[in-house]
């Protein structure tokens, strides 16, 4: 066990994977001798050199494009887009060509390629440096989204990625990369694709993934003082998302909360609230109640507190659902 | 600005009054054999060995590669292409007989696809568009698999690691950084084991792609990390409706230079000088020596698809134009007249092609192995629980029917 950061922790991931898999490598923008924008990469390019750490025009559908063929030649190119924001002049590799690769070869080709993306808010940064686009790309069939919320999930879940034969999204939650947290650098803590209860609880599911784990457990212990038990489901994998594991949790409290970033419509919130009141029509208390993101582009940093789902507007939201 | 001026400042234009912008220039003095290197300079007169009258031309750096090939292969280009125009004609009549739900005709085109294709080896790699019918018949491919695409039964159809020939692609210029990346995929294999066997990439898209954002970022990596990687562009002067000169001011091939690539300008019609300028640049790129540009000028002579009405946007004199530099009339003059070929040749090259037709109509009456199941069983590589679910709910619904109509029906009737 030893303890480190988000940051640090993908950063580990990344290096176990350099030195596991000889096929794998990393290419991005600023990601080499910088050690990209967040230093996430940082000492990587000096370890394993420039032809593993690969410093890449500045060009993100010519980064996915190219990883594409990379991968369909037998590499593991582990790709890095520098901020959400940025994703977009990818959008058509990844969601036209990536994700459809192997269906549109009746399952004889794959491309298990790996994109890293820091997603979300809360830095006070400038424009198109702090949005959560998830929705968008879990709309896609033929990719696979996850995303860590603390430094043990993010030292496996990298590795994980790296090693799963579909693409992955990997969201890294920017403003928790220096959260620091007990790593088991032994032990994988199981299938990336399956969600962890984060704290038990009894009278109410509270539904939340990366950077707003945290915020969900301080409402718990909040909701708590109120008398008020509350479990909180940490996601970490979006595409898929494991119902089972919500649907376990939701029969045993009756009531569910559904937090991101992202905005609230047309976002997974909607999907998880649709699917458990399918599931869980019998046992619910209350019908499923989302907090997120509003209906505009991500405002500025002065008024982003507003914006992004705080501990407050969780209480609000589970206060609602107890006044059933 | 004068004409001077901008000529040393490296500026090109075209001459306004000239009818053939391409016409207007010579190579400039000290460039070697139509090869432009990478700097910014005047349009390139195509390379072309063998003109619309099937008259040979000499060039020291194109003309050996041809001169090495003996009578089989010299044949073997005419009965490739007449094979493909064959199969390309078959395919069009079972659109039309309502057995396609579209066909992209490549007539026109064949000598770029054939010369280009018959100069790859079989180690290298093509990346196509959707209307690389000549390429696919060069790599192995049975070309009946061609038309599961466009019959709706698969949105691949063949095993791209087979033949070293990918899946059409559709979204255009999406598959150029594909075969970018392959083609650095090749130069790492080189780097970590050196009996890896050298290979190239060709990545073809047309003049229309050729705006797209995607060509631009594929020549920037490519340059940046030599990869070994043919530029193929067709430059058939119509995307769709639209004319070559909206997509481009100046020669498609002055544009390599700008990445720093070597760019030749070849007559897309002259199967044999396509297939020596691609002989010498997929050897360029093999060598480690980087891309190369490739602006193959040839002319679609049918429509873009089977869904496209030509006489709505262009003139049928420049069609007629065009089928007089067309690619098979010029080898049949060549081939007759250097006495490498006879009557009975060409009877038999036509007897294979009906053959071929016969074969490419058969197959694909026969399709119809589509099936749901497969679909959600290809989505992911790995087990995925949504689709297991609905994959389940699937067989369930559709098991619901064929309960209702093995049992007598007690609500029907009763419910109306």
């Amino acid at each position: 066990m030893s303890t480190m950061t988000i940051a640090k922790a993908i950063n580990e991931g990344l290096r176990a994977t350099l030195r596991n898999d000889p096929k794998s490598f990393l290419m991005g923008e600023d990601i080499g001798s910088l050690g990209g924008v967040y230093r996430v990469t940082e000492g990587l390019k000096a370890e394993f050199g420039a032809h593993r750490v690969m410093d890449t025009p500045l060009a993100e559908s010519g980064i996915i494009g190219t990883a594409i063929g990379m991968a369909l030649r037998g590499h593991r190119p582990i790709c890095e887009i520098q901020f959400d924001g940025f994703v977009f002049p990818a959008f058509n590799q990844i969601t036209t060509q990536l994700a459809k690769i192997h269906t549109r070869s009746d399952g004889q080709l794959s491309a298990p390629v790996v994109i890293r993306i820091p997603y979300g808010g809360g830095i006070g940064s400038i424009e198109h440096h702090s949005e959560s686009p998830e929705a968008l790309f879990a709309h896609t069939p033929g990719l696979r989204i996850i995303t860590p919320s603390n430094a043990n999930d993010a030292y496996w879940m990298i590795q994980q990625a790296v090693e799963c034969k579909d693409p992955v999204i990997f969201f890294e939650p920017k403003r928790r990369y220096w959260l620091k947290g007990e790593v088991d650098t032994e032990n994988a803590p199981g299938d990336p694709f399956k969600a962890h209860v984060v704290r038990e609880g009894t009278d109410a599911t509270l539904v939340v993934y990366g950077p707003l784990v945290p915020v969900a457990l301080a409402a718990a212990n909040a909701a708590a003082e109120d008398g008020h038990s509350v479990e909180v489901i940490d996601l970490r994998s979006i595409s898929p998302i494991d119902f089972d594991a919500l649907e376990t949790s939701v029969n045993k409290t009756g009531r569910l909360v559904v937090a991101h970033e992202a905005p609230t419509f047309g976002g997974i919130g909607g999907e998880i609230a649709s699917r458990i009141s399918e599931r869980c029509f019998y046992s619910l208390e209350a019908p499923a109640i989302r907090v997120g993101g509003f209906h505009m582009p991500y405002p500025v940093a002065r008024v982003e507190e507003h914006y992004l789902p705080d501990i407050d507007r969780m209480l609000e939201a589970l206060d609602r659902a107890f006044a059933y | 600005m004068g004409s001077a001026q901008e000529a040393a400042a490296g500026i090109v234009r075209t001459d306004p009054d000239a009818t053939d912008p391409y016409a207007s220039t010579r190579p400039h003095a000290g460039e070697s054999a139509g090869v432009l290197r990478s700097r910014a300079v005047g349009p390139l007169e195509a390379v072309q060995l063998l003109d619309e009258h099937g008259n040979t031309h000499h060039d020291a750096t194109f003309s050996p590669y041809v001169e090495a090939l003996d009578a089989d292969a010299l044949r073997g280009f005419y009965r490739d292409m007449a094979t493909v125009r064959r199969f390309d004609t078959e395919a069009t009549a079972l659109q039309r007989q309502g057995e396609l739900a579209l066909w992209v005709p490549v007539v026109g085109q064949e000598a770029a696809q054939i010369g280009s294709g018959r100069a790859m080896n079989k180690a290298d790699y093509a990346f196509p568009t959707y209307r690389e019918h000549g390429v696919a018949l060069t790599r192995g491919l049975d070309l009946a698999d061609l038309l599961k695409l466009f019959r709706g039964e698969s949105n691949g159809g063949w095993d791209p690691r087979e033949c070293n020939f990918h899946l059409y692609t559709l979204v255009l210029a999406a598959q150029v950084p594909h075969a970018v990346g392959y083609a650095m995929g090749i130069s790492r294999d080189l780097a970590a084991d050196p009996t890896t066997e050298p290979a190239a990439v060709t990545a073809y898209f047309g003049d229309g792609s050729s705006s797209e954002g995607d060509v631009h970022e594929s020549m920037v990596f490519a340059a940046s990390y030599d990869a070994p990687v043919v530029f193929f562009c067709q430059n058939n002067n119509w995307a769709i409706s639209v004319p070559f000169e909206v997509q481009s001011k100046i020669p498609l091939v002055n544009r390599a230079g700008g990445y720093g690539i070597p760019g030749i300008r070849v007559d897309g019609n002259d199967v044999l000088a396509v297939y020596a300028v691609s002989k010498w640049a997929l050897e360029h790129a093999r060598n480690g020596q980087g891309p190369v540009f490739i602006e193959a000028s040839t002319y679609r002579l049918g429509a873009h698809t089977t869904a496209d009405d030509p006489t709505k946007y262009r003139m049928s004199a420049e069609e007629e134009s065009w089928k007089a530099k067309e690619p098979l009339l010029r080898l049949e003059a060549y081939l007759r007249s250097e006495g490498l070929a006879d009557d009975a040749f060409f009877e038999q090259v036509k007897n294979d092609g009906d053959e071929l037709a016969a074969h490419v109509r058969k197959a694909t009456l026969a399709l119809g192995g589509a099936d749901i199941r497969q679909k959600f069983a290809t989505v992911y590589a790995q087990a995925h629980p949504l689709v297991a679910e609905e994959l389940a709910w699937f067989e369930n619904y559709e098991a619901s029917f064929g309960d209702a109509q093995s049992q007598p029906s007690t609500t029907q009737g009763g419910a109306a």
